[in-house]
């Protein structure tokens, strides 16, 4: 019976259609939804849910993954201005979006830029525009919904956007039928929004209840407990309540924390109220939470705290309870938030795109367009100078019209490592090139290269740095790399393809290092076959160079043999013996790669 | 400089600096935030607000804190001609930008790491120099813009190239509060702002201005804070410590002891002021090392150690 406050969980429909229906109440305020799903009849149920539930009116606009500013925040409308002699501006998209949401389809491959651009809308609710001689501030109330179609958790929407919205649901693997009897009435979230200015501040009790279930969960933010603030009250709105009560702040954690979860609570918060343990199985998902507290003595009745811990336990995601159980990462309470979220950030920079302003430069590209559309305004000032009135031209483009192609200004790449981290000298060569990695980070602002790790050992390969050009996260997530095992070469180089390929999608340039002795001995199945481990790993390496991925093959054997350089030579990379692995000749031979094969012109695919 | 964790109000800090400062008094009508005090020459080659006028009124204002935001194009920084007079009446004149906006005040970029790089070095070279010059369409302007340039950012969306941070003078690194009571309080006063922004100002308004009033006694005082030699050297022996490159350091942990102390109502610059500003003024200018682990604040730290354990 102690649980019996708690209500049931919901279903992950019901979840996903909450969530719509409180966004749609009050999208600006709760920032956004993250969904992962690909595009489907399931997204489109969902999304056709939430926008019947909106204001009526409110606009709905796309944001393609990779918009230029001009659209997504405002440019000049030339040809407005010059017909109507004053300065017109032709609106971006997240000022259109004034009051009602902007939809973001493959919200995987926003670039940081775009991400940045758009977090600084939902935290201003206004959109400055300071472009092409306009400034102007623009009231943009938006909420966001990011479509998550990335199929590795590595590639995954920007953690600076993600964290800024309430809600992240999970659409896979769920049918459409689940959503036909469950609908939205419109009419009701248009009262809760009408409701939600008069809705009562917290008690301290459920300020501290979210604040302490956050925290137990390892959610190191303070900006989520906030967010679920926001949900309870729209949630008390929504019931028609003007007080959020113990209901609405147990509804908002499952919704907003649930799915944050960076670790399960540890220890019991409340002798008298155990939540189920994390290891008790089904616990999670069943919703039966009688039959295990039935046998409980209970003394007092449950404070909101513990329901709280023990709702959102039972809501956490399957796959992220899967996770939290077997450890990735453990529990780490002081932990920085980046624990789970930043592994799915992208520290993509300034994409090259559009054009900039500058000096003639041997080499530099000419925009023609966007070089007489600068010009353009400025022709009746010129033909009242002196000078242009001594030669007539029909159209008198200055210096400083000039605009460049902005992409010759940089090209990026990235570096994957692929460790091999089995056998007795795993340590050492995962030492190493963790020293590689940090030296060669310590130096990427120079050259503007990202470095990924991916290490194999055992029955599989695994991806321990996602590309990055960040030394503290890599410091943070290389702290302590595991090693021993047998040698799955053939995992480890699928696994350093994938990267690459992921890579190579966002215009990095990738260049795969591999570290190994080259001694295959554990098969794609897991099978200790020696002779198999070595064909497949040889199909492995051919598939990369398949893909021409540039690659070096580091054989790091005591005496090298003879299949080392017949791996090197399936995947048509340099072969480099080194027996005495050491940081700063892997990084060595890393950036003579790289230089050798990045700087030259762009090779032919 | 401010570095951290995502969401722990980085920018609210930097954004509400304008209501913890001194008002300043400005010309009426000049859109340099020209200083009633300063020579009509130091004005901008085209801002007629004084020249025009035997008598120019003032006024008071807040310190201008002018947002940079992603996206802004070069012309609206540093300011270009005025597209509207240009197209109406065929005139050139200039129109001033964010950097005419933030003289006398603070030039705020969030996410400072996404700042595309000519943009920045823009920035820093006019920072350096505390004037502006636009050359266009045969117009050349010259005005004054002196600001504190604050940058944001997280370490995590990449890193700042190392000249340019050197740029900076104090930086300081933000976490996200790890105690659960200060968790519950700001969660409190963000939702009372939420509710009732105007309610929450006023209720801190008398701490914002005695914060304020603070302030402005410790600028009055910041001329008259002695500076001894052994404090002095105490400064650059802790800079050679660290390792920290170049004067900079040294001359920002000058200036910046010299403020704690006028901060404290300190009469000279004693060691516990050095030991105050050290971190911010130096752990941004320390060599790189990826195969220390500790954070270079642990390593200013343990130089402080070393510099007064003597």
């Amino acid at each position: 019976m102690t649980q019996c406050d708690a209500p049931p969980p919901l279903s992950r429909w019901e979840t996903a259609l909450m969530a719509a229906r409180l966004f749609a109440i009050d999208p600006a305020g709760l920032g956004g939804v993250s969904v992962i799903a690909g595009p489907g009849p399931v997204r489109d149920l969902w999304l056709e849910r939430l926008r019947g539930a909106l204001a009526s009116g409110a606009p709905v606009r796309r944001v393609p993954a990779h918009i230029e500013d001009d659209r997504l925040i405002g440019a000049v409308d030339l040809t407005a201005t010059l017909a109507s002699g004053r300065v017109v501006l032709q609106m971006g998209i997240l000022g259109e979006a004034d009051g009602g949401i902007v939809l973001i389809p493959m919200a995987e491959r926003l670039s940081a830029g775009v991400a940045a651009r758009i977090a600084a809308v939902l935290d201003r609710r206004e959109l400055v525009v300071e472009r092409e001689g306009l400034a102007r501030r623009i009231p943009a109330r938006i909420g966001v919904v990011a479509f998550d179609e990335g199929v590795s958790p590595e590639e995954r929407l920007a953690v600076s956007l993600r964290e800024r919205f309430a809600f992240h649901l999970d659409l896979r693997d769920l049918s459409a039928r689940g959503l036909a009897n469950l609908a939205i009435d419109p009419s009701e979230t248009a009262a809760a929004r009408l409701a939600l200015a008069s809705v009562e501040g917290p008690s301290a009790d459920v300020v501290e209840a979210l604040v302490a279930t956050a925290a137990a969960f390892g959610i190191n933010s303070v900006v989520a407990p906030l967010l679920a603030l926001r949900a309870a009250r729209v949630a008390a709105a929504l019931a028609g309540r003007r007080a959020i009560t113990e209901e609405d702040a147990v509804l908002a954690a499952r919704l907003v924390l649930a799915p944050r979860s960076q670790m399960m609570p540890d220890e019991a918060p409340d002798e008298t109220e155990p939540p189920a343990p994390p290891d008790d199985p089904g616990a999670d998902e069943d919703g039966d939470d009688d039959d295990d507290d039935d046998t409980e003595p209970a003394t007092e009745p449950p404070n909101l705290e513990d329901i709280m811990l023990a709702a959102v336990q039972a809501a956490v995601p399957d796959d992220l309870l899967a996770k939290l159980k077997t450890g990735a990462g453990g529990p780490q309470p002081t932990g920085r938030n980046s624990r789970l979220g930043a592994a799915k950030s992208s520290a993509l920079r300034g994409r090259p795109t559009g054009v900039r302003m500058g000096a003639l430069r041997p080499g530099s590209r000419l925009a023609l367009v966007a070089t007489l559309r600068a010009a353009a305004p400025w022709q009746a000032v010129r033909r009242n100078d002196q000078v242009a009135r001594t030669v007539s031209r029909p159209i008198e483009v200055r210096r400083e019209d000039f605009r460049f192609k902005r992409f010759a200004q940089r090209r990026e790449s990235t570096m994957v490592f692929c460790v091999d981290a089995s056998g007795s000298t795993a340590f050492h060569r995962l030492a190493e090139s963790k020293g590689a990695v940090e030296m060669l980070l310590a130096e990427a602002y120079v050259n503007r290269t990202f470095v990924s790790l991916v290490a194999f050992r055992g029955h599989g390969a695994e991806l321990l740095l996602p590309p990055t050009r960040s030394l503290t996260r890599a410091k943070a997530l290389l702290a302590n790399l595991p090693g021993g095992g047998g040698t799955p070469l053939a995992a480890g180089v699928d696994c350093a393809v994938l990267v690459a390929l992921a890579e190579r999608s966002k215009s990095r340039e990738p260049l795969v290092i591999l570290l190994t002795d080259g001694r295959a001995n554990i098969t794609a199945d897991g099978q200790a076959a020696r002779g198999r481990a070595m064909e497949e790993a040889l199909d492995s390496s051919r598939r990369l160079a398949a893909q021409r991925i540039a690659a070096v093959f580091i054989d790091t054997s005591a005496r090298p043999r003879a299949e080392g350089s017949d791996l090197a030579a399936a995947m048509n990379a340099r072969y480099v013996a080194l027996p005495y692995v050491e940081a700063s000749a892997v990084c060595d031979v890393a950036r003579g790669a790289a230089s050798e094969f990045f700087t030259e012109p762009l090779r032919p695919r | 400089m401010v570095f951290g964790d995502r969401g722990t109000g980085k920018s609210t800090a930097v954004r509400s600096l304008a209501s913890l400062l001194p008002h300043m008094q400005v010309v009426t009508g000049c859109k340099f935030n020209c200083d009633p005090g300063s020579p009509v020459e130091t004005c901008a080659d085209v801002c007629d607000a004084r020249r025009d006028k035997h008598c120019p009124t003032h006024k008071t204002v807040p310190v201008p804190v002018v947002d940079l935001p992603l996206g802004a194009t070069e012309d609206r920084v540093v300011g270009a001609l005025d597209l509207e007079r240009a197209l109406t009446r065929g005139e050139k004149a200039f129109e001033p930008g964010l950097l005419a906006r933030a003289h006398r005040g603070f030039l705020y970029i969030d996410e400072v790491n996404l700042l595309e790089d000519h943009l920045v070095d823009l920035l820093l070279d006019v920072a350096a120099s505390g004037e502006n010059i636009v050359e266009r369409e045969g117009l050349s302007v010259r005005h004054p813009a002196r600001f504190v340039l604050v940058g944001s950012g997280n370490p995590e969306e990449g890193e700042l190239r190392p000249q340019l941070l050197d740029r900076f003078g104090l930086s300081v690194d933000v976490r996200t509060p790890g105690n659960l009571a200060d968790r519950v309080e700001i969660l409190k006063r963000c939702d009372a702002f939420e509710r009732d922004p105007e309610a929450f100002d006023a209720l801190w308004r008398n701490e914002n201005e005695s914060a304020s009033a603070l302030i402005a006694a410790a600028r009055e005082r910041l001329g008259e804070v002695a500076v001894s030699d052994d404090a002095l050297e105490a400064m650059s022996r802790l800079c050679m410590a660290t390792g920290a490159d170049g004067l900079r350091g040294e001359l920002t942990l000058l200036r910046a002891s010299r403020a704690a102390a006028a901060l404290a109502g300190d009469e000279a610059v004693g060691d516990a002021h050095i030991r105050r500003v050290a971190a911010m003024a130096l752990r941004h200018r320390l060599r790189r090392n990826p195969l220390d682990e500790s954070g270079s604040t642990a390593r200013v730290e343990r130089a402080l150690g070393e510099v007064f354990a003597s």
